[in-house]
């Protein structure tokens, strides 16, 4: 049985890691749209600004349940700085690629974590 | 760098016979002789290596014929169902031009009917598109309204195999007749599958395809009913009565014979079983999993044919799920059905699924099963078994599902 997605791909998508969702969240973020087909919220702990903990619930295809789980891979134990350098090139390549189809899937983790952030600096300013 | 994955060697479990079907062992046998010792050309006919091929060609010519109650001077092979569509309407609208102006399709058409519209709108047409209601059949007082004395050609499939529908062929051709309107109809789902008898029905024009019956890839067909003027597109041979030039893919052709033979021979036996098996996997289904939607008609419909969309679940991390589990299925998923396109601009929910109202975030969410005539009953308990599980796994993970349950 042959298909075009990476074997990191497969993995993620098969045992996706930190899904699921933190309950006193310190900001979340859900971007996508259904006629997408794709929805993904972002659920972050963060204290001194370092996210200690990251959460996702994703809707959508094999290569956006795999970049979710390793966009949250990635953002763990990360300053929010050092998390807003991380490029959806950067996760897609982590994964050992996306076909050119799907590449779109990247960026809605990576907006997804903008959201999320944006949300955590509207509670702190709030 | 792309890795091909490797699934667990348990036992597949095919239900995507409407993308293809495994070729018939009896079929195989019939076309090995074709490619080595009776190799030679059908048109070869003053030489010996040419008289057994040319002969296997008019007996396959007969027997697709015979499928279809057509007469065999009325069967054209081409080299696919696509091919066949493309030969039909275009050929049809060059040897017809100057009579009229605009052409029907229904809006479930394949990709191979729908995306000849722009060519036949650069040649001055002007194309409309008939309704389908919520089980995707052609509404015919739709079809009344647009079936106006300017119109040229109808084109309206026989079944559709993403959401199992078969259409009243015989009160569409009634209508079209009524206002001498040339019909054709891309029978690739249903030839083979179901009875076809293209007199009974009226049809003019009707594709018919190999793959789709256990027959092999690379043949098909088009039945031109006796007195239609074609034109071809493919020139430079006076093979198939000067309507499609080239030289016979001859073992092909005779596998679609041999596969036509057989499918009428076992056609009632396979329609009973197809239709049982399919009854068991849509109830099994149905009572197992809430806020599931099944697609297409409920009774009129492919036998062995069960399509539905499940609510906060995306349909190709199901297919996907269903495949790891040993199942292959197909999806009207936007993304499993362009997944090798270069970019994401091809990424659109099926317009099936659209024409009969189900809402563009929904047709993510869509499974087709297709069974064919080698499944069993063991098998449709398999995924009668694994689905539910997957289904779960998939909506706890959806951010969807939990705001339907009033969650964040």
């Amino acid at each position: 049985m042959a298909g075009p997605y990476s074997d990191k791909v497969m993995d993620h998508f098969m045992h996706p890691r930190n899904m699921g969702e933190i309950e006193d969240a310190s900001g979340v973020g859900e971007v996508g749209n259904p006629a997408c087909g794709d929805v993904m919220r972002l659920y972050l702990k963060i204290e001194d600004n370092r996210i200690v903990d990251a959460k996702f619930k994703t809707f959508g295809c094999g290569a956006a349940i795999a970049s979710s789980s390793m966009t949250t891979e990635m953002i763990k134990g990360k300053t929010i700085d050092e998390a807003l350098e991380i490029s959806n090139q950067a996760v897609a390549e982590a994964l050992g690629g996306l076909p050119p189809a799907k590449e779109h899937c990247s960026v809605l983790a990576e907006d997804a974590l903008k959201a999320a952030l944006e949300d955590y600096k509207k509670k702190q300013s709030g | 760098m792309l890795y091909y994955f490797v699934v667990s060697p348990m036992k597949r479990v095919y239900f995507d016979n409407g993308s293809t079907t495994p070729v018939d062992k009896r079929v195989l046998e019939a076309m090995l002789p074709y490619f080595t010792e009776l190799f030679g050309n059908p048109s070869s006919v003053l030489i010996e290596e040419g008289g057994a091929p040319r002969a296997a060609v008019d007996e396959a010519r007969h027997r697709v014929a015979d499928l279809v109650n057509a007469k065999p001077d009325e069967i054209i092979f081409t080299s696919s169902a696509t091919e066949a569509n493309n030969l039909a309407i275009k050929g049809l609208v060059l040897a017809n031009r100057e009579k009229r102006k605009r052409i029907l399709f229904s809006d479930i058409e394949h990709y191979s009917v729908m995306l000849q519209a722009d060519y036949l709108r650069s040649l001055g047409f002007e194309i409309d598109y008939v309704r389908v209601d919520e089980y995707g059949v052609v509404d015919l007082d739709d079809l009344r309204k647009k079936a106006t004395v300017d119109v040229l050609l109808a084109s309206i499939m026989h079944a559709n195999l993403e959401i199992g529908t078969i259409q009243p062929v015989g009160e569409i051709a009634m209508i079209l007749k009524e206002r001498g309107i040339i019909f054709h109809s891309d029978g690739a789902g249903a030839c083979g599958m179901i009875p076809v008898d293209v007199k009974g029905l009226g049809v003019d024009v009707m594709t018919i395809s190999a793959h789709q019956f256990n027959g092999p890839k690379g043949a098909a067909a088009l039945y031109l009913r006796t007195g239609v003027s074609l034109k071809t597109i493919m020139h430079g041979g006076f093979q198939e009565m000067g309507y499609r030039g080239g030289t016979e893919n001859v073992p092909a052709l005779v596998g679609f014979g041999e596969a036509s033979r057989i499918a009428k021979e076992e056609m009632s036996d396979k329609v009973r079983r197809l239709t049982f098996l399919g009854r068991k996997l849509w109830d099994g289904i149905g009572s197992q999993i809430t806020d599931l939607h099944f697609t297409g008609h409920p009774t009129q419909r492919l036998p062995g044919h069960v399509s539905f969309w499940i609510e906060f679940v995306e349909g190709e991390s199901l297919l996907l799920w269903l495949n790891l589990n040993g199942v292959a299925s197909a999806s009207g998923s936007a993304c499993a059905s362009n997944l090798l396109a270069a970019d994401e601009t091809g990424l659109k929910a099926s317009h099936v699924l659209t024409a009969v109202g189900v809402p563009p975030e929904i047709c993510h969410g869509s499974i087709t099963f297709s069974l064919g005539k080698d499944n069993t009953e063991e098998e449709a308990d398999h995924v009668i078994s694994v689905l539910p599980s997957i289904v779960d796994r998939l909506r706890e993970m959806s951010p969807l599902f939990d705001k339907s349950k009033g969650g964040t």
